[in-house]
């Protein structure tokens, strides 16, 4: 027999390696997964996880779905790192998306360079507005800002769907549910020739590095983290709870809704009924699994990107589901908070007669 | 005008869309009650819902696929448990957890189900009162999960208000330590709180893939967990405030598909929209004073608690 012993201090070591433990668990846990749906797991698991990093145009796609993922991780990070939980920002990229696109159909025949810049402002502004709701409703009105800006999420979609069967539905668009396309100059421009990865990869990358800077530079940010890991203690100093609730928001919304312009600005290059699967939920798992540190986002984002490209290169190679994305996801966040045990417990083997 | 039948028509299907929000929130707030916060209802409402729906399909029975519909809630409750019990992980960041796996597990299950369809859950039929007129639609003809959502209402408040193991939840949730340390197993109450609530999660969720629509679409519980979760908020924890506000909402939900009936002129966006809009209203409303809260809410809500 074994039991668990706590740790006289936290293990560095441990909370370096428990994302790598989860990512492991949840791999193995996928192969088993993929031999019960009748594949060859070795083979679906190399075209699952491996395939997408064999071609130059899937490395392309693997950083074009990890620009949303950066973005709303990096965000929804500095505001768990403080418990201010954020986990509609699937909402504030969608609002950043219909501003970016309200820009975009405005200006339609204009060709000049401050389109796209006012876009992404616009996807700025809208994303932090639609985020200062649960950010006011929290510091005024005490509610919880998880239940809020969950339920803008639904709203948003809703508001979405209406924009793009009436107001911004394309005129000659034989009534499909979409708007215009985008003109060349709201458009983001590619990296690379051949590869559709954009301008916002660059863009997520250097909100990393911001967001990184903030946590580890600034007072605020300071206070945000002394907020987080001691309540009391913030208490005590005087730090303010609205200030970091708002600060949270303000840039998490923000941050979101220029994922939102990415996407709309990007692969999409116009609004349609739904402009995210989902991005800003996995970029709750994103957020954990990036150990709630910037540039650990950036790698959990990649990971996370790799289980959407798998999923799809395997639905096309092997007709898996699509849904096993899903499942992947969730999995990794299950495997992530059981092995953080560790951070904070060892196993201690039992001694036997001998020893005593 | 509304005519007096379009009124009962609203009214009658009102009852349908609040049950599966008082099965949901009534597991929640006994869980609640016992200091555990369940994020993960929402995940737990679609495996209920593909669960229910499958079997049905496949046994033809509708019992055998509401029991299985409660054991799938109870397996992806007891994930849960175990995480945040057995290995005292974060309660928010595991029930966010379960939500998402719910909503890609759900959806990987149901891949084979959708576009079928079976037999809605019958509707009952008393003799002599079904057939009066007002009091018969609006009273006497629904199917069993509404009467018994309401009977479990009932039942619960007694449970907790009346009974010694009410006693215990409720000691439990408000100071696990004097619980401990009176000998009252904590850990192992919990797992049953846990456990009760994942087993109506799933039958509420079945509710909606057997009852509402017989069907399946992926993600079609649509939020409904995380309202039934605000629910218990607006409730104060109270079993017989989640009766009231999921009749509500449920009359709330219903008006996008009766609002055209009733001449009113908005986008059907809007009036879907109106459910969240009100669940966020409601909220404001009960929170704004913060006594309120502080004076109902289990004192060790969202608080792990390790025996030793």
């Amino acid at each position: 027999m074994s039991r668990l012993e706590r740790r006289p201090a936290p293990s560095r070591r441990m909370m370096m390696a428990s994302p790598l433990i989860a990512a492991l668990a949840m791999l193995a846990t996928g192969s088993l997964l993929f031999f019960f749906i009748g594949q060859q797991p070795l083979h679906a698991f190399y075209v699952y996880f491996i395939k997408p990093w064999t071609t130059l145009y899937s490395v392309g796609e693997l950083l074009l779905k990890a620009t949303p993922l950066i973005l709303c991780g990096v965000g929804l990070a500095i505001g768990f790192r403080a418990n201010v939980n954020n986990i509609g920002a699937d909402g504030q990229l969608t609002i950043g998306a219909i501003c970016a696109g309200a820009v975009a159909l405005t200006f339609d025949e204009v060709q000049a360079w401050w389109v796209l810049p006012l876009m992404l402002l616009a996807g700025a502004v809208g994303g932090m507005l639609w985020a200062a709701i649960p950010a006011l409703l929290r510091t005024r009105f005490n509610t919880s800002e998880i239940l809020v800006s969950l339920m803008l999420v639904y709203v948003a979609y809703h508001l979405l769907s209406y924009l793009v069967h009436g107001p911004m539905r394309d005129p000659a668009g034989f009534n499909f549910p979409q708007s215009k396309m985008f003109s060349e100059s709201a458009t983001l421009p590619l990296l690379v020739e051949g590869l559709r990865v954009n301008a916002a990869f660059i863009l997520s990358l250097l909100a990393a590095g911001a967001a990184w800077f903030f946590c580890k530079h600034t007072f605020a940010g300071y206070r945000m983290q002394v907020s987080g890991m001691a309540p009391a203690a913030a208490l005590y100093a005087g730090f303010s709870e609205p200030r970091n609730v708002w600060l949270a928001f303000m840039v998490s919304g923000a941050l979101a809704g220029v994922a939102g312009v990415g996407e709309v600005a990007g692969p999409l290059g116009q609004l349609q009924p739904s402009v995210s699967p989902g991005y800003g939920f996995a970029a709750i798992i994103v957020a954990y699994v990036g150990r709630l540190h910037p540039l650990g986002v950036v790698l959990s984002a990649v990971l996370m990107s790799l289980l959407y490209i798998g999923g799809e290169t395997a639905q096309i190679e092997l007709q898996t589901p699509s849904a096993i994305t899903g499942i992947f996801q969730g999995l990794l966040l299950f495997y992530l908070l059981a092995a953080d045990l560790f951070i904070h417990y060892r196993i201690k083997p039992h001694k036997r007669g001998a020893y005593a | 005008m509304m005519s007096t039948e379009l009124l009962i028509a609203f009214l009658a299907s009102t009852a349908g869309a609040a049950t599966p929000l008082v099965v949901a929130s009534m597991g929640e707030l006994v869980t609640e009650r016992s200091g555990v916060l369940n994020l993960g209802l929402e995940g737990m409402m679609l495996m209920g819902a593909v669960v229910g729906f499958g079997v049905t399909l496949g046994t033809g029975s509708m019992t055998i696929g509401l029991l299985a519909a409660a054991a799938a809630g109870m397996l992806m409750s007891l994930i849960f448990g175990f995480l945040v019990l057995t290995l005292q992980t974060n309660q928010v960041a595991t029930g966010l957890a379960l939500t998402l796996f719910g909503i890609g597990a759900s959806a990987f299950i149901g891949q084979g189900f959708v576009g079928q369809t079976v037999a809605p859950m019958p509707h009952l039929h008393f003799p002599l009162l079904s057939e009066l007129p007002f009091i018969g639609p609006l009273l006497f003809r629904f199917d069993a999960m509404v009467y018994a959502s309401v009977a479990l209402v009932l039942l619960i408040g007694w449970l907790l208000a009346r009974t010694r193991l009410g006693l215990i939840i409720r000691a439990v949730g408000e100071s696990p330590h004097s619980a401990h340390a009176i000998g009252f197993p904590v850990i192992g109450l919990r797992y049953g709180t846990v456990l009760f609530g994942g087993a109506l999660a799933g039958l509420g969720g079945a509710y909606l893939s057997l009852a509402l629509t017989p069907m399946w679409v992926e993600g079609m519980t649509a939020g409904r967990g995380w309202i039934a979760l605000a629910q218990v908020v607006f409730a104060t924890w109270k079993p017989r405030g989640v009766l009231v506000g999921a009749y509500l909402f449920g009359g709330v939900t219903v008006l996008q598909f009766h609002g055209q009936g009733m001449g009113l002129a908005i986008p059907s966006e809007f009036l879907s929209m109106l459910p969240y809009l009100a669940t966020i209203v409601v909220l404001v409303i009960i929170c704004r004073n913060p006594q309120t809260i502080l004076l109902n809410k289990p004192m060790s809500l969202g608080q792990n608690f390790k025996p030793d």
